[in-house]
């Protein structure tokens, strides 16, 4: 992992431009000026989740097909990594409600589905903390997260057909079209928060992976003392014991 | 044909078991019933108002009930290593888990069978004219309801504080159901009377894509 630190320092630095274009260089909004700029950071943090969560979705699967140990882990880490960017999706989303809308939160279709999908993963993660054999945990949590992605656009197209305020997309298929520069700086955010996700997400397998191996480790050496255990009684017959320590 | 002949088996030995002792069954509709209550006691409605919130009301009801009681569909085999039996003899494992289903819709059917004549008497809605449609959604949402509940407790038998767990799996997850089910029957009971289109289509939708993914996983959940 030679190319660990450029990376890391790569992404540091577009961290770094990225949050001060958002601040100081893009456009001043017409209708909603200083407030506007959490979108940089806000409409980022959400692809970042949807990339973190589909890597979940796809590992699950490809672990019930493959039975490797990475997808796994992997499948873990991008859930974990799922929920932490949509936490901070929701916390930004907060942010910006309050002054605009006047409200911290609203039961709106986008905001009432994501905060469902939170819920799911979490619940996700807590079912991967209460099933303690690893082979049957890893199978069990890999069926629910095909089942918790699954209903995701269910959950969207019920919230949608049940309501909705949240501002229409500026980008695909929205009405307006968006500023050049307004766009640029946007472009950087993305790739910075996206870039951090996938930093968190490779530590995260990595830990993940170490702690797969001190299970493995501490099985092996546990069935190495039974071994060494039951050794002696095996060895052992009558009036040939093994002389005691000490005596020979 | 052996699979649906396995179904019928495995169904009759769940009903059996139940109707024993009909302890399941007791507590599901003790426990709704008191959820009916209560919510007289918290917000003492008007019948306007029970017209207007009783069918969240009723389904939080049977959400909540039926959480609780589709979780020995497979807690309850491993006392005895059951499962185990149920998982070596010679039947798909779709058929275990299908008979599950069926099992626990039979048993949440009845629960609410005895539950909307109460309600309805309780919060003076009438059912003239609607019974057939209520029947509907009611079908439709159970249905929903026991599909993934019944996954889930397979899920969640092998966790640690597994009767905390499946509610907080299932409820979640069945947000969607939740919100069609209690919008068409509000339209149900409102004036008009009417049944919202939309919101069958939108759980019969859910019913048939969840009822094809644990056909599709149920190898992987009879495996874990």
């Amino acid at each position: 992992m030679k190319a660990r630190i450029p990376i890391t320092l790569l992404v540091a630095a577009l961290v770094f431009f990225g949050g001060f274009a958002g601040l100081f260089i893009a456009p001043d909004e017409a209708t909603m000026h200083e407030i506007q700029r959490i979108f940089y950071f806000h409409v980022p943090l959400w692809t970042a989740m949807t990339l973190a969560l589909s890597i979940s979705c796809f590992s699950c699967i490809a672990w019930l097909v493959s039975r490797r140990a990475t997808f796994d882990l992997l499948a873990v880490a991008g859930a974990e990594v799922g929920v932490l960017c949509c936490t901070g999706g929701l916390i930004t989303g907060m942010l910006w409600g309050k002054p605009v809308w006047g409200i911290w939160w609203t039961w709106d279709a986008r905001l009432t589905s994501t905060f469902v999908l939170w819920l799911l993963y979490i619940s996700y993660l807590l079912l991967r903390e209460l099933i303690e054999d690893p082979h049957r945990r890893a199978t069990l949590s890999a069926v629910f997260g095909v089942f918790a992605y699954l209903d995701l656009p269910i959950v969207l197209l019920s919230t949608t057909l049940w309501r909705t305020q949240h501002p229409q997309p500026v980008l695909f298929g929205g009405p307006k079209s968006i500023n050049h520069t307004m766009l640029m700086v946007f472009l950087l955010c993305m790739v910075a928060i996206v870039g951090v996700m996938i930093l968190i997400l490779i530590d995260r397998y990595r830990l993940e992976r170490l702690r797969f191996e001190l299970d493995e480790l501490r099985v092996e050496i546990e069935s190495r003392e039974m071994d060494a255990q039951q050794l002696p009684a095996k060895q052992a017959v009558p009036g040939k014991e093994l002389p005691a320590k000490g005596t020979a | 044909m052996k699979a649906l002949r396995a179904t019928w088996t495995l169904f009759a030995k769940e009903c059996r078991l139940e109707f024993r002792t009909r302890e399941l069954l007791t507590a599901t509709v003790v426990f709704s019933l008191i959820i009916i209550v209560f919510f007289s006691f918290a917000f003492d409605p008007t019948p306007a108002e029970s017209r207007r919130y009783g069918p969240g009301l009723l389904w939080i009801a049977f959400f909540f009930a039926g959480s609780l009681m589709v979780n020995p569909s497979f807690a309850r085999e491993q006392i005895n290593d059951t499962l185990d039996a149920l998982r070596m003899a010679p039947v798909p494992s779709f058929a275990v888990l299908s008979a599950k289903i069926l099992a626990n819709l039979l048993f949440l059917s009845i629960a609410e069978a005895i539950l909307v004549p109460v309600f309805s008497v309780f919060y003076n809605v009438s059912l003239v004219g609607i019974v057939g449609r209520l029947i509907l959604v009611l079908v439709l949402g159970t249905v929903g309801l026991v599909i993934t509940g019944t996954v889930f407790s397979a899920i969640s038998a092998h966790a640690r504080m597994r009767e905390l767990l499946l509610p907080v799996l299932l409820l979640p997850f069945l947000t969607p159901v939740l919100i069609a089910a209690v919008s068409t029957t509000i339209s149900l009971f409102g004036d008009a009377r009417e049944l919202d289109r939309t919101w069958v289509t939108f759980l019969a939708g859910f019913d048939i894509v969840f009822l094809a993914a644990s056909w599709i996983l149920s190898d992987f959940l009879a495996e874990g």
